[in-house]
């Protein structure tokens, strides 16, 4: 009851701005034209008992020549100046905490493949300057997107970080740069700057749906953004700049745990709505959206199960024969009734084709919001779609000196379709393209790379098609690796095993405290003949919102591999005490005896010691003679010529001790 | 001597102090050893009073500071498991796969990724050019039969928001074909926390629990699935693969899952072996650890803090470490603890800040389960299946939780499997807070009880003291052996040195070469009586005492042509007349060796170098030739005998084996077999042990005998 008068409050203000702007519309509607913004979110159950929610919001700004100069009135500015300031073509920046899981929550969709990122912060530009200067202007990017979005992005900045690449990871050639920053933390302070970059914040719209503490309780949370500018003036079409953010989240409906009965055939899939996994509801749009719609996505795995049920049901009971589509089926109960549904339109898979429900949210308000529920009704098993092949990357070996990286590749299993599509049988090739970028203090041995297929060890010619290595530079640049490998499309398994050493670092490269190790940062694993896109039926084509077209767009499959942890040989810290402690005692010594040395004057002291030589013998010999003279009982008789001053000297030694005695003697009663 | 000297040359120049100093130390080097080798053997003993308490030394670790979330839920899941598994084991038909099939449910029954691992067992084959190394996995591969392998199971839970760089592994050893409840239990305990683990939210690392099939034995097991985790080989998988001598038909997803092949998680942090024993004897519950790796390895001591504290303060499970039990009854230790103790009072009633009296009682304790530490230290074979993680530099123990349980009580079941998932989940929980490796904490260390450890600087000094004396004493019969000659012959023919006469100086200078050869020759051999048993184990059907009679005839008989070859060392020392001193600069050389070897090992394996100097170092010392002291009918010479022949008696490896088992086991069942069984399980493990006996030991003991019975 407490949000209410807020709710009100912030609605009154949206109202007013909306005001504000229509008559500025009204002003300036003639002069420019199309600075857009949309906002979107899709749902998707996956099927180990999550639900995946991508959100997607797009703003597009006209070309600067058509624009309002620098004046943008839906664009963030800040990023229209990073983008004029350091010309950049095409910029992608995911912070990405959890990993996301290829085998559970697909690998073969345009969500996984676009939108599946590794661990920590990942950072690709291509820019639009001459190539002696994409490096620095690399640099000012990275410093002003970590102010940007207070994250160490800055740390991208060194030569060791980065890489340019030349074909492996991205088609655009020249003037990319790529770097990752696997240990880097993600939290709302990264979140809170890339939501400042929407018009209406997380203030209202769908963004609101963004409650910090559900988002990251989830088993995946990955924060995107997508810059597209054809602000360049080789080119002759001009789209004016486009930013894309995604935030894709992968959450646990919190169900309690009901049936407790394991091994029992009914596992139903926890029911969820919008409030049971964010909290919150949506209350409405953002009114500076031109579209704002929430979609629900029910896969081609799951879509053929509940055509299955359904076919069982219409052959057990005969009053659902001829029923229309998927909207009244018996798997599963939405508790709003979807705008809009539909169909993928798929050449490739006959069988089934995955189905999408769109809601527009133009018409839910604070007093009717909107809640999509989706409550489960019969247990339902499927499997997402995967990449031809599962990738995964370790380490091998032990102890601190060498090891081995593999790659290795097991042939997930695929529909028929999918391989013999492409090319004829016999000469079928699967093709996969690594790229990878290893850390100089990792020193791997490219002439070390052997390939298995198949579990036999084939020659590198026959499997390895094109090759691109520029080995590592110890504290000047990574190495960089990218391969094109041909399998046969019979492949079951295959692996690509890597030698390397483990370099030393600098002391001041180390962390400043004892760490668990170092990160080798992810592979990506390209399958370019295997393309993702999902082309919805629809009626009008027209106003198609952002997120389906971005659907739609041909991308090559690609997935990241894991991050390695290399633990390198960690020097004692403590060393430095322990030298500058050997080094003194060294230096008192040296100089002790260089003193002394200096101080000697040996003609001198060979005639006195002739002279006491002549005198006597020395005085440890003579006290030792006095005290086996004592010990056999014999009065002790001095040398031939006693000398006052040694039996002075010992009694003043005597003395002394006696003295050193008392004072410990008094230190000891007085402490006590 | 100085006078006189100072009458015939010119002032003699002062030596520098620390010259004087090593020469005073040599001229005194009866006293010193003496009393060296007295306070070694007097520090050793005080080594349990000098015990620290032990303290969690890595503070991210934080052991209890979080309250056990596991519940009575998951305990009564966890017994599902268990009684379907004992359920199983009634069950006639019931065989090979069964028990990984049910288990591999469980796990995917809980989200977890499960795979299966198959691995074949591998004889205990003596490789003597692969000593150090591991057999190659390659060629082990020679008779797979479909019938012969085990089936590890393998779950791995995701962290849920961690970036699955480092994993915690669990280990639960269990015999597929016999499933006891002891070890049903302990499949229920790691089930409990695994379930758990599933849904917590603070997981930073993944959780590996690998379900081992011990029917080859545990550590076979183990080491299969770490083989498999870091040196996976490639070429071999399609094979393996392709003859599925099981048919695993699961469900859609499970098969799917297990299909992938041989999983990872990322560099392994910890792992905590967990293993139920049922011992009906005892009313409460307690808990053993077992830490030794290969070659005296130990894991990090915060490991075993962390389960010391939480088992005590937080599950209130009595804890153990291992014992020496018939120590436990020695009167003279009960005495010496009586004096000590009696002592640390004296001590405490002149200074209250001086506190190092412990109860007698506790003293004996700390004896025993030293002395335990220290000998299965030195034996270098791993106490459990932990012992393969190590191998990995993977910090890993074993926990042991013995109890009273029977199947029909329910409730102390429950109990039973809820306080050991808390201490499990707690140990997870601890490891998981940590950002960084172990680190901090100690490596080397001997444990005096579960709770009080020494570390390597107090543990050293025993044996330094032991040693240092050797270099001494080889140095002063040295330079006795040289310098005496040649002044008692510079006295008797007072001539001008001749050209022949300095040539015979330098030659007699280098006189120790010869016994530096004979030092060698022995060592040699010490080595081929190290490579004879692989020989004896290719005799079929061999009883341990005929081996081991074997290998002494064959050793004894390679020493003589040994001799005969490389030259009898009494031949020259007929040639020479003169050359009286000879044993002595053969004792000198021989004690160098000794000591060199000692040193050496003592970086290698501590606890073996301080048994072996304890054994060694008296002897070497002692050695002196009989026909001397028979000679001089002096009662000294006489104690001089006795006590090489002891000395010498119980010098011998297999001599002094038999006669510490008959002290600590009593004298019913020795045979000179069990020796044997000893030493092979010694280098069936590849201890560093094996080639100490056989390369420092052994060689010395021939040549300090050699001295021994001297014919000067």
């Amino acid at each position: 009851m407490a949000h209410l008068p807020r709710r009100t409050h912030s609605i009154l203000l949206i109202l007013s701005f909306q005001i504000c702007f229509s008559t500025i519309f009204a002003v300036f509607g003639s002069v420019f034209f199309q600075e857009e913004f949309s906002e979107e979110l899709l749902l998707k159950p996956l099927p180990d008992r999550k639900v995946l929610a991508h959100f997607h919001f797009e703003t597009t700004a006209p070309p600067l020549s058509t624009s309002h100069g620098r004046h943008h009135h839906l664009f963030p500015k800040a990023i229209a100046q990073l983008v004029q300031k350091f010309h950049v073509k095409e910029m992608e920046l995911s912070f990405t905490q959890g990993r996301w899981n290829y085998d559970r929550w697909g690998g073969f969709d345009p969500i996984s493949s676009s939108n599946a990122k590794p661990p920590g912060v990942e950072l690709w530009a291509v820019f639009d300057v001459p190539k002696d200067q994409v490096d620095a202007s690399w640099k000012n990017l990275t410093h002003t997107l970590s102010g940007l979005f207070c994250a160490s992005i800055n740390f991208l900045e060194s030569s060791t970080t980065y890489s340019a690449h030349e074909w492996g990871f991205h088609p655009s050639s020249g003037g990319l740069r790529y770097g990752t920053l696997p240990r880097e933390a993600v939290c709302t302070e990264n979140l809170t700057p890339w939501l400042k970059l929407l018009p209406c914040r997380d203030k209202a719209g769908l963004s609101a749906l963004l409650d910090r503490p559900s988002i990251y309780r989830g088993f995946y949370h990955s924060q995107r953004l997508r810059l597209t500018s054809s602000e360049s003036h080789s080119s002759g079409v001009e789209s004016g700049i486009v930013l894309e953010q995604a935030l894709t989240v992968v959450l646990q409906p919190n169900s309690h745990k009901t049936s407790k009965t394991f091994l029992s055939e009914t596992k139903l899939q926890p029911s969820w709505s919008l409030s049971s996994i964010f909290g919150r509801k949506v209350t409405g749009r953002c009114v500076l959206a031109k579209s704002s719609n929430v979609y629900l996505q029910l896969e081609r795995g799951l879509v053929t199960e509940l055509e299955n049920l359904q076919k069982d049901n219409a052959i057990t009971g005969p009053d659902h024969v001829g029923s229309g589509g998927l909207k009244d089926n018996p798997g599963f109960e939405l508790s709003v009734r979807p705008d809009k549904e539909f169909k993928e339109a798929n050449i490739l898979h006959r069988k089934s084709s995955s189905v999408l429900y769109e809601y527009s949210i133009e018409r839910y308000s604070a007093f009717e919001p909107f809640d999509l529920g989706l409550t489960w009704k019969f247990p339902v098993v499927w499997l997402c779609p995967r990449a031809p092949l599962h990738s995964s990357r370790f380490l091998m070996g032990s102890g601190n000196q060498r090891g081995t990286i593999a790659i290795s590749f097991i042939s997930t299993d695929l529909e028929e379709g999918f391989l013999g599509a492409n090319i004829g049988e016999d000469s079928c090739k699967l093709q996969a393209n690594i790229f990878q970028v290893v850390p100089w203090y990792i020193k791997v041995y490219y002439h070390t790379l052997r390939v298995f297929v198949d579990g036999k060890p084939q020659a590198i010619a026959n499997v390895v098609e094109k090759m691109h290595v520029s080995p590592s530079e110890d504290k000047v640049s990574p190495g960089v690796m990218e391969l094109v490998l041909k399998f046969p499309c019979a492949v079951k398994s295959a692996a690509l095993t890597l030698e390397f050493d483990k370099g030393f670092l600098h002391i001041d490269e180390y962390p400043p405290d004892a760490n668990q190790g170092f990160d080798i940062p992810s592979a990506v694993i390209i399958f370019p003949n295997f393309q993702t896109s999902m082309q919805y039926l629809e009626d009008n084509s027209s106003n198609k919102s952002p997120m389906l077209l971005k659907f739609q767009e041909k991308s090559p499959v690609l997935s990241y591999t894991e991050i390695l942890l290399v633990p390198l040989t960690t020097p004692d810290f403590s060393m430095p005490y322990n030298v500058i402690t050997i080094t003194c005692t060294v230096f008192a010594l040296y100089f002790g005896s260089l003193l002394n040395v200096l101080r000697r004057r040996v003609g001198e002291e060979e005639r006195i010691l002739k002279n006491r030589a002549s005198k006597k013998a020395g005085r440890l010999p003579q006290l030792l003679s006095r005290l086996s003279a004592k010990l056999k009982g014999k009065e002790w008789e001095p040398p031939q010529s006693p000398s006052t001053s040694s039996s002075f000297i010992s009694s003043k030694l005597i003395l002394k001790v006696l003295i050193v005695a008392g004072v410990a003697v008094f230190w000891q009663y007085y402490s006590e | 001597m100085g006078e006189s000297e100072s009458e015939s040359e010119a002032p003699k120049v002062k030596l520098r102090p620390i010259v004087r100093l090593g020469m005073f130390l040599i001229s005194h080097s009866h006293l010193l050893s003496v009393v060296c080798c007295t306070a070694g053997v007097l520090t050793l003993l005080l080594l349990p009073l000098l015990a620290k308490n032990t303290y969690i030394s890595e503070n991210a670790l934080m052991p209890g500071s979080a309250n056990p979330m596991l519940s009575s839920q998951e305990v009564s899941e966890a017994n599902g498991l268990v009684k379907d598994l004992t359920n199983l084991d009634l069950k006639p038909m019931a065989s090979g796969i069964e028990s990984q099939r049910l288990i591999a449910q469980y796990m995917s029954n809980l989200g977890a990724e499960v795979s299966f691992q198959k691995f074949y067992p591998q004889s205990n084959q003596f490789h003597p050019l692969h000593f150090f190394s591991s057999p190659d996995s390659a060629t082990i591969r020679e008779n797979i039969s479909c019938s012969s392998y085990g089936l590890n199971t393998v779950g791995i839970i995701r962290a849920p928001r961690g970036d699955g760089k480092e994993a915690i592994v669990l280990v639960t050893p269990y015999n597929s074909e016999k499933i006891g409840l002891g070890e049903a239990l302990s499949l229920g305990i790691a089930y409990s926390v695994f379930s758990l683990l599933t849904r917590v939210t603070w997981l930073a690392k993944d959780i590996i629990w690998v379900v081992a099939d011990s029917k080859y034995g545990e550590y076979a097991a183990v080491d299969a699935w770490l083989r498999d985790y870091y040196i996976p080989v490639f070429s071999g998988l399609g094979i393996q693969n392709a003859e599925m001598c099981h048919g695993l038909e699961e469900n859609a997803i499970t098969e799917r899952d297990m299909r992938d092949g041989f999983k990872r998680a990322g560099t392994m942090a910890a792992a905590l072996v967990i293993k139920v024993v049922d011992r009906s004897e005892q009313f409460e519950d307690s808990l053993s650890i077992y830490a030794e790796a290969s070659n005296g390895q130990m894991p990090n001591l915060d490991l075993i803090n962390i389960v010391n504290y939480l088992a005590v303060h937080r599950q209130g499970l009595r804890i153990k470490v291992e014992k020496m039990w018939s120590l436990l009854n020695c009167k003279w230790l009960m005495i010496l603890g009586e004096i000590l103790e009696s002592l640390g009072h004296l001590a405490k009633s002149l200074n209250p800040q001086w506190k190092f009296g412990i109860p007698a009682v506790d003293y004996v304790e700390g004896t025993a389960t030293l002395a335990s530490s220290l000998y299965y230290q030195a034996l270098g074979i791993p106490t459990g299946p932990h012992g393969a993680f190590r191998d990995y530099q993977v910090d890993a123990i074993t926990l042991e939780i013995s109890s009273r349980v029977s199947s029909n009580n329910k409730g102390r079941q429950n109990d039973f499997l809820l306080r050991g998932g808390r201490l499990i989940e707690g140990v997870i929980r601890s490891v998981n807070n940590l950002l960084e490796k172990f680190h901090q904490s100690f490596f080397l260390y001997l444990l005096t009880s579960p709770s009080k450890f020494l570390s390597v600087g107090v543990y050293m000094i025993a044996f330094a003291l032991l040693v240092a004396s050797l270099p001494m004493v080889a140095a002063s019969l040295y330079g006795h052996a040289n310098n005496l000659d040649p002044g008692f012959e510079k006295n008797k023919s007072n001539h001008p040195a001749s050209a022949s006469d300095e040539l015979g100086i330098t030659l007699r200078s280098w006189k120790w070469l010869y016994a530096a050869k004979k030092v060698l020759v022995v060592h040699l051999w010490g080595a081929v009586v190290l490579l004879l048993p692989y020989f004896i184990c290719q005799i079929p059907n061999c009883s341990p005492t005929t081996s081991f009679v074997v290998w002494v005839l064959l050793s004894i008989f390679s020493l003589i042509i040994l001799f005969w070859i490389l030259g009898s060392p009494f031949s020259y020392v007929n040639a020479s007349q003169p050359q009286q001193r000879e044993w002595a600069l053969l004792k000198s050389v021989t004690i160098s060796a000794a000591f060199i070897g000692l040193c050496l090992m003592s970086v290698i394996n501590f606890a073996t170098a301080e048994i072996g100097a304890l054994l060694m170092v008296p002897m070497c010392l002692m050695a002196h030739p009989l026909k001397l002291d028979v000679k001089s009918r002096k009662l000294r010479n006489i104690s001089r005998v006795a006590c090489n022949l002891a000395l010498a008696f119980i010098g011998l490896p297999p001599t002094a084996f038999l006669v510490f088992k008959c002290v600590f086991e009593g004298f019913d069942g020795i045979s000179v077999g069990d020796f044997w069984n000893w030493l092979e399980s010694i280098w069936a493990w590849s201890s560093a042990t094996y080639l100490y006996i056989g390369m420092i030991h052994l060689p010395c003991w021939i040549l300090c005998i050699h001295v021994i019975l001297h014919p000067c």
